[in-house]
């Protein structure tokens, strides 16, 4: 069954505190070529029949993100591909 | 007649209790009202106490928005109902879009719990009349995701307006822009506020009762609104 996944990443410009920690944390694993981490959220949606892109994006935009301080991107992966993926 | 004013409570509100009790101090009665249940029951005037509200995993207040007494509060609210959001509250009225802007989380990604010089910015809403603007206050602070945010033309539109309630003195605890601790809407019935008045209310409890002005506010607004 196709999934349609949202990712949503807060706005460049709004400070990722977690992302600067984690990116903080890197030297102790001797990680020194990192020069910013930012962490996001991904949600997958399965619909009953066909994915409706046009449905999925207005649930992202009302309730998944919050457009004030996060961008969404809206893809669509075949559950195969999204195992491929992660073996 | 005694002013009713309503205190929602959520499944994880932690301070319903403790705002019903300043409301009954401040000298008006307290109605409980429950997220599931569309019907204000005739209050006055509404509170969001904090705490939290299911679907924080989401973003703080993104599904509390959407529970059925949240829609008849954002209708009231636009017809002049006043409403007050604490610190979770606040978050719930940044996300049904009654005020601009979102909370985030603290910027040192602590939780901040301490007592918080406030200044009141503006004595011109239904919940700060009691107070002179420019007042220093002092109110528990305690939040997780307390950091307000909003883009640069917002912010100084609300600084223009004067629609910047509160801000914080002697130390910032969350990394809000502009230090701003509450703002509230265009009329001035909508305030939202990240510190905690309801636990400034009593000598035992508090470290003043400072908190007790934005309550006895919204019996001055209520008294002075026409009927």
């Amino acid at each position: 069954m196709p999934r349609v996944v949202v990712d949503v990443m807060l706005k460049p410009e709004i400070l990722d505190p977690q992302g600067q920690a984690v990116a903080n944390a890197l030297p102790r694993l001797g990680v020194t070529d990192v020069s910013s981490v930012r962490i996001g959220r991904r949600i997958e949606i399965e619909f009953a029949g066909q994915p409706d892109l046009d449905r999925a994006r207005e649930i992202a935009d009302k309730l998944l993100a919050n457009p004030v301080i996060e961008d969404f991107s809206i893809t669509v992966v075949d559950a195969a591909d999204a195992q491929e993926s992660h073996p | 007649m005694t002013a009713r004013i309503g205190v929602v409570t959520f499944p994880g509100s932690l301070d319903d209790r403790d705002a019903a009790r300043a409301v009954r101090i401040a000298g008006a009665e307290a109605v409980s009202l429950w997220h599931d249940d569309a019907d204000l029951h005739g209050v006055d005037a509404v509170v969001l106490p904090g705490g939290f509200s299911y679907g924080d995993y989401l973003r703080c207040g993104a599904i509390a928005r959407f529970a059925p007494v949240m829609e008849t509060i954002a209708a009231g609210a636009r017809d002049g109902l006043p409403v007050l959001g604490i610190c979770n509250g606040f978050q719930i009225l940044c996300e049904a879009h009654l005020l601009p802007g979102a909370l985030t989380r603290n910027q040192h990604l602590h939780f901040r719990n301490r007592d918080q010089w406030l200044r009141v910015e503006s004595a011109g809403t239904a919940w700060t009349n009691a107070f002179q603007s420019g007042q220093e206050v002092l109110v528990p602070v305690k939040n997780g995701e307390g950091c307000y945010v909003a883009d640069e033309r917002t912010l100084d539109e609300l600084e223009a307006t004067g629609r910047v309630v509160a801000r914080y003195l002697r130390g910032n605890p969350n990394g809000s822009q502009r230090d701003i601790a509450g703002i509230t809407n265009e009329a001035g019935n909508v305030v939202g506020l990240m510190p905690h008045p309801e636990h400034a209310v009593e000598a035992l409890t508090g470290p003043s009762l400072d908190g007790l002005g934005f309550f006895t506010s919204i019996l001055k607004h209520l008294a002075g609104a026409p009927a």
